[in-house]
């Protein structure tokens, strides 16, 4: 008789904006049964604090926050756990911004405004699906 | 000051907005400007502030309906004061952040103050001259203003 696979335990996602309709509209919106999301956080600073506690294996991130913003916000949550994998989710549309936090070590960049296609694909995206 | 071009930025990101995050376009009135007074604030204004290469703000005022019906739009549930003081300062976000796109990453922007009729005077005020963006969306009326040195 052969063993019956174990389901896949979804991956531990955590939310990170400023703004409580983005952190709620990201959450409703995303369909992909691979995420959980486990946690939520109002700036960098309460981020890297939850971070610590949660270790979520995927984070979207805002860059434009007050007390701490989402480029040191990688910063500090590489260093905790290097695999995290981070989609960037931001206004700030130049090249130049998403490099930076690429360079920094996020893994993808979405642009907001986005539509709940554009961010399931890009979280499909992020964890390779 | 601003130049025609400068302009045209905010207004496709204006409508990039309301077709993108609500699924329902806007159309927008013929900028015009707005020399050394307090342009005129609805119910509620998100004020962005920005410095760098350039200095100013920009904000977004729109009256209350509108901004119940853009949060049931994006199928939010809770259209309670928390979310729409909120949803004010995220539009007046994106619309700044998005201008990046053309005046590049020294185009500063700071979080939004979030500004209703009892302090939008001093929040929103403006000096020298100031763009108004109309915007009609549905059947409501809001304004995108821009003043830049």
């Amino acid at each position: 008789m052969s063993a019956v696979p174990k389901p896949k335990q979804p991956l531990r996602m955590m939310i990170v904006d400023d703004s409580n309709v983005m952190r709620r509209r990201i959450e409703r919106s995303q369909q992909n049964d691979q995420l959980e999301v486990v946690g939520t956080a109002v700036n960098g600073l309460d981020a890297v604090t939850k971070f610590k506690q949660l270790m979520p294996d995927v984070m979207t991130l805002d860059l434009t926050m007050p007390e701490m913003d989402g480029i040191e916000c990688v910063e500090h949550v590489i260093k905790i756990k290097p695999d995290v994998l981070i989609l960037v989710v931001s206004a700030l549309a130049d090249k130049a911004t998403a490099v930076e936090a690429i360079e920094k070590g996020a893994n993808g960049f979405l642009c907001k405004p986005f539509t709940d296609d554009q961010l399931n694909e890009a979280l499909a995206e992020l964890i390779g699906e | 000051m601003l130049d025609t071009e400068e302009v045209r930025t905010f207004v496709q990101g204006t409508v990039h907005f309301f077709e993108t995050a609500t699924g329902h376009p806007a159309t927008v009135g013929s900028p015009y400007l707005c020399i050394d007074k307090a342009a005129v604030v609805q119910d509620y204004a998100g004020v962005i502030g920005i410095s760098g290469n350039r200095e100013g703000k920009v904000y977004f005022t729109a009256p209350r309906g509108m901004l119940s019906v853009m949060l049931m739009c994006m199928n939010e549930t809770d259209t309670g004061e928390q979310n729409v003081r909120d949803l004010v300062g995220e539009v007046a976000n994106t619309i700044s952040g998005n201008a990046r796109r053309d005046f590049g990453r020294n185009f500063i922007i700071s979080t939004p103050t979030i500004c209703d009729r009892t302090n939008a005077a001093t929040a929103a005020a403006t000096t020298g001259r100031s763009f108004i963006i109309p915007i009609n969306w549905r059947s409501y009326s809001a304004n995108v203003v821009v003043c830049l040195q």
